[in-house]
């Protein structure tokens, strides 16, 4: 095999994750997003206990439609990293470690995450 | 502080605060359901009892800690360059103190 036909796997274009990769990334990207959103969760948590003021000035910010966008991304995040991080603690106890187990287990983590946001959101803003 | 990044405590420390947050937020999301506090009063009240008080104060050192461990790991992964990683490293501690020491704070003032 000549150096020019290996084939490049660094390549973030080319690059096809698995299903179980999907979710480990995902739950990478969801644990990043998670720290970076720190200071707006402290804020409002911070505010929402000032007294009757504070919880209605917090209350009215979470419930502008902007901030439906800040809130989905970080119930998903929430919802993601919560069951994924799951799925990787029942790894660790040699539970569904085979590779058509921790695929199926991946499938439920993402649709599991998916219906939570939906259903958090429905919840808050209804 | 332990310099040389990596090993079994961290692993360890990550799985234990992963376990005590996932009681922690079955049980806040339980007691949302049940009884969530909507207004104002009550939602102090419930951040004034002692348990409740507690018990978000030890979800927050494991927070950190697991937040600690998960950034530590992405920056050792993707900032090559030593000096970049060091700054990186050091920048990353200060600001998860921060949110820490201010989160703390809310937690003891709620309650005075």
């Amino acid at each position: 095999m000549t150096a020019h036909s290996r084939p490049k796997f660094l390549s973030l274009l080319k690059i096809k994750l698995p299903l179980t990769g999907v979710v480990s990334i995902l739950h990478r990207i969801s644990g990043v997003l998670l720290v970076l959103s720190l200071p707006i969760i402290i804020s409002l948590f911070d505010q929402s206990l000032q007294g009757p003021a504070g919880f209605q000035t917090s209350a009215s910010f979470i419930a502008q439609p902007v901030t439906l966008i800040i809130a989905v991304a970080l119930i998903w995040a929430v919802a993601h990293h919560f069951f994924a991080g799951f799925r990787f603690l029942l790894f660790d106890l040699d539970m569904a470690v085979t590779k058509s187990k921790a695929r199926f287990a991946a499938t439920l983590v993402l649709l599991a995450s998916m219906i939570l946001t939906v259903y958090m959101v429905w919840w808050w803003f209804k | 502080m332990n310099m040389r990044a990596g090993g079994i405590r961290p692993w360890v420390v990550q799985r234990v605060s992963a376990s005590f947050m996932l009681f922690y937020i079955i049980a806040f999301f339980v007691a949302l359901l049940l009884n969530a506090p909507l207004d104002a009063q009550s939602w102090r009240a419930w951040y004034q009892n002692p348990l409740v008080n507690v018990a978000t104060m030890l979800f927050w050192v494991a927070l950190l800690l697991h937040a600690w461990v998960g950034v530590r790991d992405v920056i050792m992964d993707y900032v090559s360059h030593t000096g970049m990683r060091f700054l990186s490293l050091a920048f990353a501690a200060t600001y998860l103190a921060a949110m820490g020491l201010w989160v703390f704070r809310v937690l003891i003032l709620v309650s005075a």
